[in-house]
């Protein structure tokens, strides 16, 4: 079985300090890491791969050369290639157009079973490349994925998929593009002997002629939206602080929070309750 | 005049919540007169007129069973064949589960633009320009995004961004039906031999099972949402914090931390890795406010604290903020409680 894992390199949230001084964020130095959620799509990936030591795992990415690290970052997890789709006309893509170029690449590699991704990226956040690469390959897709067995012929699978309000089981006929989502289970970490593999390992790249796709059908050019203006909001707000260490202050607080409550209609005084059933009896 | 539509969702056989809020953010694009607001309902529903009542000019139902959500594919190709019919100016989703997977489909099959969980859009009467703002980097900044090619310009709305309008029953209701048959997507689970494939629809998806959350309806849609963080140190803790939701009909939600330590499942989990929610009040317990906290909450209507520790930096987002051991707070404020009700109740 085959499976393509798309991986995205993305600045390190937990690296975000605020300075106590100046309030302003500061990031350190070297702070990208591989999209936390797609560990959970590595992960997924790698535990066929444990039932099936047939299946091989190929991780794409499109970014700068440095995304590299990112993609070793993979292997050394237990993927077994790793195609990096580069190049300055890729640069300023918006969701459609990294869709359009990651799909070119799996296109141009062919015949892969599955093709995972996390449920989004932690930078952009959009979550949409997964269903877009499937439109664009014409493929099925199934999101928010949190469990996946496969079937002995591998030509199907049953997945659970997390929804607003609770799960769905779901057939599946491979291929099909699926998205995951945490509750999948703890990503593992990289055994040594996977890094060294994934140091010595060859990366291949893709660069825009290898995709056979023009300058204007990528990046910036090819990006159907464009963002015409970026804000800071206000982070904080007008706080009313209350301090309830005291019982005066506990029974403030309680009565502020339950005014609250009022307000917002979540709760009524008992005797309303009572009051509007009696209403209701009445002939 | 400008043609807005939206992708309404059905739950449970009826029009659901969220996309009454959709109908509410088009009618806020124009005035009566310069917008028209067609809804899109796909799957069946007994009450497709409501999208009516709630603004609505008109209603597209396509009741087809296999068009009911999970399965992108048939969906999106459904949107594209009225697409091909007439082409509006603007298409909303709500960003729930379903928005966020056929939106981007049917994007990249159109060539369109598509902007995510945007938390404010506007409209410029005279270019019809929708102006798309979103949070992004984690909800540091606000970006505003445009579309620069292709009709319609589309966008996915965070739930609870707006409130629907008043429910008007004195509105017309025009609702054409359309059949786009797809087969139905049920079937049996599959067996541990893993057995011979039934006949999949062209979304190569069956449905097995839905299994709704136990006894609740979990923090997506929830009105209030009351969390817990690693502050309650113990999961017994979380058994209070149940209880206190139960009073007054708010849904439990937890921090990573919680949630990584087993006090919650994850579909609780606010924030980066988990939802995005945006309640009418959001009480934050023992929770600081780490970034990727904030991210899924901040947009809640009201924020209000529980904390030891005044310096925590959910105090500064929070409109009121309750310096308290929450060990001392909660029974204190349950026992307060004793003399009032859930509002749910009243309805019940
Ligand atoms: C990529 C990534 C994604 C992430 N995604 C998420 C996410 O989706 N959601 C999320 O929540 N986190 C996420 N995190 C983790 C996040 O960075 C924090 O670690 C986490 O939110 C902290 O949880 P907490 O507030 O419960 O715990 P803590 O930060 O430990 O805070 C506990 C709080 O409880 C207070 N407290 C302690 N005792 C009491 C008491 N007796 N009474 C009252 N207050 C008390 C303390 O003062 C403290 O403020 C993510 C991190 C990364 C790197």
């Amino acid at each position: 079985m085959k499976i393509a894992v798309l991986v995205k390199q993305v600045p390190e949230t937990d690296s975000l300090t605020l300075d106590p001084e100046t309030g302003t964020v500061v990031r350190s130095e070297d702070s990208s890491i591989v999209n936390p959620l797609d560990l959970y799509a590595l992960e997924a990936a790698l535990r066929i791969k444990d039932a099936d030591p047939e299946t091989s795992i190929l991780a794409l990415s499109m970014g700068p050369p440095q995304a590299e690290t990112a993609l070793r970052e993979a292997l050394a997890m237990g993927c077994d290639e790793a195609v990096l789709v580069t190049g300055r006309e890729f640069g300023g893509s918006d969701t459609w157009a990294t869709s359009r170029a990651l799909s070119a690449a799996l296109s141009k590699l062919g015949g892969f079973d599955l093709i995972l991704c996390g449920e989004k990226a932690t930078d952009g956040d959009t979550g949409q490349v997964g269903p877009e690469v499937a439109a664009f390959l014409d493929l099925p897709v199934l999101t928010y994925v949190g469990s996946l067995s496969l079937s002995s012929s591998r030509k199907e699978a049953q997945a659970q998929r997390i929804v607003e309000d609770g799960s769905q089981v779901l057939r599946c006929r491979l291929p099909m593009v699926m998205s995951f989502c945490k509750a999948i289970g703890e990503p593992r970490l990289p055994l040594l002997s996977g890094k060294r593999r994934a140091k010595a390992a060859q990366l291949r790249s893709f660069g825009l002629a290898d995709l056979g796709l023009t300058a204007e059908e990528t990046g910036a050019k090819g990006s159907p939206t464009k963002v015409v203006k970026v804000d800071r909001p206000r982070l904080s707000r007008e706080a009313t602080f209350m301090d309830a260490r005291t019982e005066e202050g506990m029974d403030k607080a309680c009565d502020a929070l339950i005014a609250l409550m009022l307000e917002k209609g979540l709760i009524v005084p008992s005797a309303a309750v009572a009051g509007a059933t009696a209403a209701r009896t009445q002939p | 005049m400008n043609e807005i539509w939206i992708l309404a969702e059905s739950k449970s056989g009826h029009v659901a919540p969220v996309s009454l809020e959709l109908l509410a953010w088009a009618r806020s694009l124009g005035k009566t007169g310069s917008v028209s607001v067609t809804a899109i309902l796909p799957g069946p529903a007994i009450d497709p007129e409501e999208l009516c009542y709630f603004g609505a000019d008109s209603v597209i139902h396509c009741p087809s069973e296999g068009l009911s959500g999970f399965s992108a594919r048939p969906l999106a190709a459904c949107l594209s064949a009225l697409l091909e019919r007439r082409r509006p100016s603007v298409f909303l989703a709500a960003a729930t589960t379903t928005g966020r997977t056929v939106l981007p489909y049917l994007a990249a099959c159109e060539g369109l633009g598509l902007t995510a969980d945007c938390t404010e859009l506007s409209l410029d009467p005279e270019t019809a320009v929708l102006l798309q703002t979103r949070p992004a980097a984690g909800g540091n900044i606000m970006a505003t995004i445009r579309t620069t090619r292709g009709k319609p310009q589309m966008a996915t709305v965070r739930p609870h961004s707006r409130r629907p309008l008043e429910r008007d029953p004195g509105r017309t209701a025009s609702v054409e039906v359309m059949d786009f048959h797809e087969a139905p997507g049920a079937a049996p689970p599959l067996g541990r031999d893993g057995g011979d494939s039934p006949p999949f629809p062209n979304g190569g998806l069956l449905l097995v099972e839905e299994r709704p959350f136990e006894s609740s309806r979990g923090i997506a849609d929830a009105r209030a949402v009351i969390a817990g963080g690693k502050g309650f140190r113990k999961k017994e803790g979380f058994a209070l914090l149940d209880r206190l939701a139960g009073l007054v009909g708010a849904e439990v939600g937890a921090s990573r931390e919680a949630v990584d330590r087993g006090w919650a499942d994850y579909p609780r989990q606010v924030g980066l890795s988990g939802r995005t929610i945006s309640p009418e009040l959001y009480i934050a317990v023992g929770i600081s406010g780490a970034i990727q906290h904030l991210a899924g909450m901040q947009t809640s209507k009201t924020i209000v604290s529980i904390n030891s520790d005044p310096e925590a930096p959910i105090a500064a987002m929070s409109d009121l903020a309750i310096r308290a051991d929450l060990y001392e707070f909660i029974p204190a404020l349950m026992a307060k409680l004793a003399g009032y009700r859930s509002a749910d109740g009243v309805e019940a």
